[in-house]
């Protein structure tokens, strides 16, 4: 036997058992947890805590709903009492009052739903033909030079993208093709809209509207633009409404953009920023490389110089003058030298000369003794003769012998 | 790369666009710096190369956006009347 949730039922209950019991069936029930209800909005309440309270009805019943703060928030549409509206949330018990209430997260107009439905189904149509293939989509060109414009003439989606496109790349050519952007009108004009465009051949085409609801929208899931974008000669950027819009031409688009200044921006990758900055990149780089080339000139030339100098007459005259200089003093210095040495050699035989000088004998007191007869020196005592003369330093004088004598 | 030779007719740098501005530019700059170049070639290309970047910028900051509108096969100006 299957274990149940539910405990074994009491015989008898207390308040909050019974509510909680009803609390979990409705709560575990999968249809009510994502339910779509139409009625009309009466006693509507916005207190401060950011919360909408309200009661939907129909000719013979009502229902209690509450919008948590968050979900309201997202809201598109504005709240009145007496509006029909499509709500859709979970159903769910507040035991302290022993309500059961609506959880609403979305609220839409009334026939909502069945524009959405026809969503659905042209979608998958034109998906299944391959209109939104992937592969289809082209890249939008980075630096585009003509831009193209297919919006309302009048309202904020033009402004918006042509400040921005100023802001950006002010270089770049805009041509507009404008159309009205809803009601029954819309779409054949924007087609032809689209068409005048491409003969222009621009870069890329944005085709753009502000934010609206569905139906305000609803031009842009019209078959024929549909078509029109997908088989577009140049490429398309669609931003169509707010961030959480999507239309079909959104998915023909070779580029989807959540809105109409993104739309612009998309268009735009390379801005004036990037402009600029290529231009003094590049100047840089032209003074830098023409420093270079010249300073390359400069030592080419510089290595010329050194070669010639090296090469000139002037290095060798500097060379043998140095030689010159170097012989003549080394020539110099040996002549000195030479002088010196003959010099001290005639000092030399001077100072010999003069030792030998019988004078300086004379002077020390020895004489020169001659026979007086022949006139020879008497070194030895047989060779004394009667007179002899005696030679002394300054002059001489006769003498004679009076006895041999031996030493 | 060839060298831009003086035998091309060059343009005056007052009627070039941004991108032939920017073109010849780079041309210039690379041959500077791929090329052995005389010092009068070297200047040359230098004086050519800044007027070109001179008129880059000059475009570049008299850059208003041109807007016009197609009527029937042609294009007229556009005047925005939300101003």
């Amino acid at each position: 036997m299957q274990p149940t949730l539910f405990p074994q039922h009491p015989q008898q209950w207390t308040v909050s058992k019974l509510t909680f019991y009803i609390r979990r069936l409705l709560e575990e029930n999968e249809v009510l947890q994502d339910v779509w209800v139409q009625g009309e909005i009466s006693n509507l309440s916005r207190p401060a805590s950011g919360h909408v309270y309200f009661t939907l009805k129909d000719s013979s019943a009502a229902l209690r709903c509450v919008m948590w703060k968050t979900s309201a928030a997202r809201l598109g549409i504005p709240l009145q009492d007496g509006k029909a509206v499509e709500v859709h949330g979970k159903i769910g018990v507040y035991e302290v009052s022993g309500q059961y209430q609506l959880y609403v997260d979305q609220i839409r107009p009334v026939g909502e739903g069945a524009l959405y439905q026809e969503f659905m189904r042209l979608k998958a149509m034109l998906e299944a033909e391959g209109l939104f293939a992937p592969e289809r989509k082209r890249l939008i060109p980075a630096f585009p030079k003509k831009i193209g414009i297919v919006t309302s003439g009048t309202g904020a989606a033009l402004r918006d993208m042509l400040n921005t496109l100023r802001r950006r790349l002010p270089l770049v050519e805009v041509i507009l093709a404008p159309s009205p952007v809803q009601g029954m009108e819309a779409p054949p004009a924007l087609v032809k809209a689209l068409q005048s465009l491409i003969l222009q051949s621009p870069d890329v085409i944005l085709l753009a509207r502000g934010g609206g609801s569905i139906e305000d929208l609803w031009a842009f899931n019209d078959e024929r633009l549909v078509r029109a974008v997908a088989m577009s000669a140049v490429p398309v950027i669609c931003g169509v409404g707010h961030e959480t819009d999507f239309t079909l031409c959104d998915f023909a688009a070779d580029l989807r953009a959540p809105t109409p200044t993104a739309a612009a921006e998309l268009a735009t990758q390379i801005t004036m920023i990037d402009l600029r900055a290529t231009v003094s990149n590049i100047q840089s780089r032209l003074v830098t490389a023409t420093l270079n080339s010249i300073v390359e000139q400069k030592s080419f030339l510089s290595s010329l110089v050194s070669q010639l100098r090296y090469a000139s007459p002037d290095r060798r005259i500097q060379s043998e003058l140095q030689r010159v200089d170097e012989l003549s003093r080394r020539a110099h210095s040996s002549l000195y030298h030479h002088i010196q040495l003959q010099s001290a050699h005639s000092q030399g035989l001077a100072r010999r000369l003069e030792a030998l000088n019988p004078n300086a004998v004379l002077m020390r007191g020895y004489a020169v003794v001659t026979r007086k007869d022949d006139g020879s020196v008497v070194s030895r005592v047989v060779q004394a003769s009667e007179e002899m003369r005696v030679r002394v330093s300054d002059g001489e004088f006769e003498v004679r012998k009076i006895e041999n004598r031996n030493s | 790369m060839p060298r831009p030779s003086s035998k091309k007719t060059e343009k005056a740098v007052e009627e070039l666009t941004y991108e032939e501005a920017l073109a010849e530019l780079e041309e210039i700059v690379s041959a500077l710096e791929s090329e052995q170049n005389q010092l009068e070639e070297s200047i040359k290309l230098f004086e050519r190369g800044q007027a070109l970047a001179a008129r880059c910028s000059a475009l570049l900051e008299a850059a208003e956006l041109k807007v016009k509108q197609v009527a029937g096969d042609e294009l007229i100006p556009f005047v925005d009347v939300s101003e």
